[in-house]
């Protein structure tokens, strides 16, 4: 009589019925999600990832120095250009600008879809209420769950793991959109009315401009998230220094997963402080 | 008297803040007498504005005043809809804007009103030129045309050199500057200006009221000024209305506010006002009892001066320009010594005031026989007279009439 009573229990109702919803939604929309597979990889992933594979190394260091001079300083710029070096002496130079082209095109995909859900919770508290629940989801919510049903969608592969580094990282870029547009001053927003801003001229003119550095550090946090999913992305198929490190795991090969976690914090110390510096620079 | 022509006129205004404002507004009489307090505990809601009504004239300088939580600044907002009053309407240039669609206001408030606000309200991410031009990107103005209009109203508010600068560069005197020529640039007929200088050091706010009143004689614009300063009231306004809990007390000009105090509560905030440096000439002057032409004969005008039992007399020239005193005694010496004319007994030297001299300034001329102080306007054209009575009765509390000197 303590525990509870064993015929109340209907787990196993609602796991055949998700699996139903997740089979029906996977076969019907199936030409969709194809589609939709091919538009992320050959629209943004492979051209990227090509790219950045093509620059010569040397180019790619100097570039990576010049941004650092450029918006950081110059210690720091000689620091990245190390950083970059140690990865290029450690072989992992193409296997990292996969993993940054990963990076980079979910960071763009989190950005462009971000903001608009974020300018829209700021107008709206309806809104709001209710994507609060489902960004603290996104974020707690182990992500194999999510990733099983992108490979039933998508199969192994890139776009699976921009879907995933997606829904892990874009809610920061949601949140701290949203906090930015909340937290410009009332009396800002009434002085433009009283000159008789249209809601897009408000936006435009006041909001966006002075959400400003609150959003340039919502890209920040969204770029050092995304790159923590880094490894999972391998997981399933998306070819990046990741791969090292599952590598060095499943061979009991310390030395090769530590190159490889090495190589991943270079990355994201180098894209931290960049976007960094970025964001200062518009305060 | 000129027929003014109404710019703004609010009629009704009542604004309640609150969940359902209308339905305690039908029932408003239940609350009658209770105090603010009470009336938040019994409904959860505030009264800001009270059944307000006062008509603005064109190009005046129409001050609201009150303490703070008086509702000047709710009553201000009601009237670019900044704030929706729940009741009553507000007629600009005879147009109710309670009945405006939203398109319509945008365009009211593009073209006909600007606001100045307390806590300036500009815009920290851009140069002191692009704040300025806020509103006439607004309306979708640009090129060689909009950026005259930025520099004429840079130019009026002292900032010429200043436009590239940032707004965190500034000092808050300059800040407000910015203010102003943003409301200037668009060319608005009607300024609101809510509490523009109270953010200020005095110093500054001094040298602001003086600039205002200087930058508002030339552009002419009708201006409604929220202030909780009864000196700035007194110094800017042409009219002023006294605002507590919501209702105004008592409108009119500087000096029937400071002279007559409708009530308790107006007396006391006046009570400290030294009314030497309120009170202006022109409040107070009155018409000279007898005005002679300065051809007329001495003779004559003696007779007119006993038939009057009047001691002094004003002498002006056929253009109605001073010329100058004469009293009784100097009028009956003079012809007793074989003078004829009025022109060749006058004693040119008078005391003299403009018609917005303070009465302080008044009292301190150089009088030490008692003369009247003569008021001129232009061209030393004669407009009126105080006595030192006068000046002295107007300077001591309690009513002060201008039939006082008729007596004398």
């Amino acid at each position: 009589m303590f525990d509870f009573p064993e015929s109340w229990i209907f787990a196993w109702d609602i796991m055949k019925f998700i699996d139903g919803i997740v089979d029906w939604v996977v076969i019907t929309f199936e030409p969709f999600f194809h589609a939709f597979n091919i538009f992320i990889l050959r629209g943004f992933l492979v051209p990227f990832s090509d790219f950045l594979t093509w620059i010569p190394w040397w180019a790619t260091i100097l570039l990576i120095g010049l941004a650092s001079w450029r918006v950081v300083n110059r210690r720091f710029a000689l620091l990245s250009v190390g950083f970059m070096l140690i990865i290029n002496l450690t072989g992992l130079h193409e296997l990292s600008m996969m993993t940054l082209a990963i990076t980079l095109t979910s960071t763009i995909l989190c950005v462009i879809m971000g903001i608009p859900l974020g300018i829209f919770a700021a107008r709206s508290n309806w809104f709001n209420t209710l994507l609060k629940p489902i960004l603290d989801g996104m974020q707690t919510m182990p992500s194999f769950v999510y990733l099983i049903p992108a490979l039933m969608i998508f199969g192994l592969g890139k776009t699976p793991a921009v879907m995933a580094t997606v829904i892990y990282a874009i809610p920061p870029m949601i949140r701290l959109t949203n906090l930015g547009i909340r937290q410009v001053d009332p009396q800002l927003m009434e002085a433009s009315l009283s000159f008789g801003t249209t809601p897009w001229q408000t936006l435009r003119k006041v909001q966006i401009p002075l959400a400003m550095p609150t959003i340039l550090a919502g890209i920040n946090q969204t770029i050092m998230m995304a790159l923590s999913m880094v490894v999972l992305a391998s997981m399933i198929g998306a070819k990046g220094v990741g791969t090292e490190v599952l590598a060095g795991i499943n061979r009991l090969e310390v030395g090769r997963g530590f190159l490889g976690g090495i190589a991943i914090v270079f990355l994201a110390i180098i894209l931290d402080r960049i976007s960094q510096g970025i964001a200062k620079k518009n305060q | 008297m000129l027929e003014k022509n109404i710019k703004i006129s609010c009629q009704n205004i009542w604004k309640i803040f609150g969940p359902t404002p209308e339905s305690i507004l039908d029932n408003i009489q239940d609350y009658e007498g209770a105090t603010k307090q009470d009336f938040l505990e019994q409904t959860g809601h505030v009264i800001a504005v009270k059944n307000v009504s006062f008509d603005v004239y064109e190009n005046e300088i129409f001050v609201v005043m009150g303490l703070s939580g008086s509702g000047k600044s709710t009553l201000v907002r009601c009237i670019n809809r900044l704030i929706e009053p729940t009741r009553g309407s507000v007629l600009i240039d005879n147009d109710d804007i309670a009945q405006m669609d939203k398109d319509a206001l945008r365009e009211l408030r593009r073209h006909k009103l600007s606001v100045v606000f307390q806590y300036f309200g500009l815009l920290p991410h851009r140069s002191v030129k692009d704040n300025v031009g806020f509103g006439l990107e607004i309306r979708g103005e640009k090129g060689r045309e909009k950026d005259e209009k930025i520099n004429a109203a840079i130019e009026q508010v002292g900032l010429k050199g200043w436009e590239k600068n940032q707004i965190d560069e500034l000092s808050g005197g300059m800040q407000q500057r910015v203010g102003l020529a943003r409301a200037l640039a668009i060319g608005s007929e009607i300024l609101l200006m809510d509490e523009p200088f109270s953010a200020l050091d005095p110093l500054i706010r001094r040298q602001m009221q003086d600039e205002f009143v200087n930058i508002s004689s030339e552009v002419k614009k009708t201006v409604v000024f929220i202030t909780h300063d009864l000196l700035e009231a007194i110094t800017l306004g042409d009219r002023i209305a006294i605002m507590r809990d919501g209702e105004i007390v008592q409108i009119g000009t500087p000096q029937e506010i400071v002279s007559y105090p409708a009530d308790e509560y107006v007396s006391d905030f006046v009570k400290d006002v030294p009314k030497g440096r309120v009170i202006l000439a022109k409040h107070i002057m009155s018409q000279p009892d007898l005005i002679i032409n300065r051809e007329k004969n001495l003779n004559e005008t003696i007779e007119e001066m006993k038939a009057n039992e009047n001691k002094i007399t004003f002498v002006v020239d056929d253009r109605q320009r001073m010329m100058g005193l004469m009293t009784i005694e100097q009028a009956e010496e003079s012809l007793a010594e074989g003078k004829t004319k009025v022109h060749e007994v006058i004693n040119e030297e008078y005391p003299s005031a403009s018609r917005n001299d303070t009465i302080e300034d008044c009292l301190y001329l150089d009088n030490t026989e008692n003369l009247p102080v003569v008021v001129l306007g232009r061209n030393k054209r004669l407009l009126g007279m105080i006595t030192r009575q006068t000046i002295i009765n107007s300077m001591q509390s309690g009513n002060i009439t201008n039939e006082d000197n008729t007596e004398q």
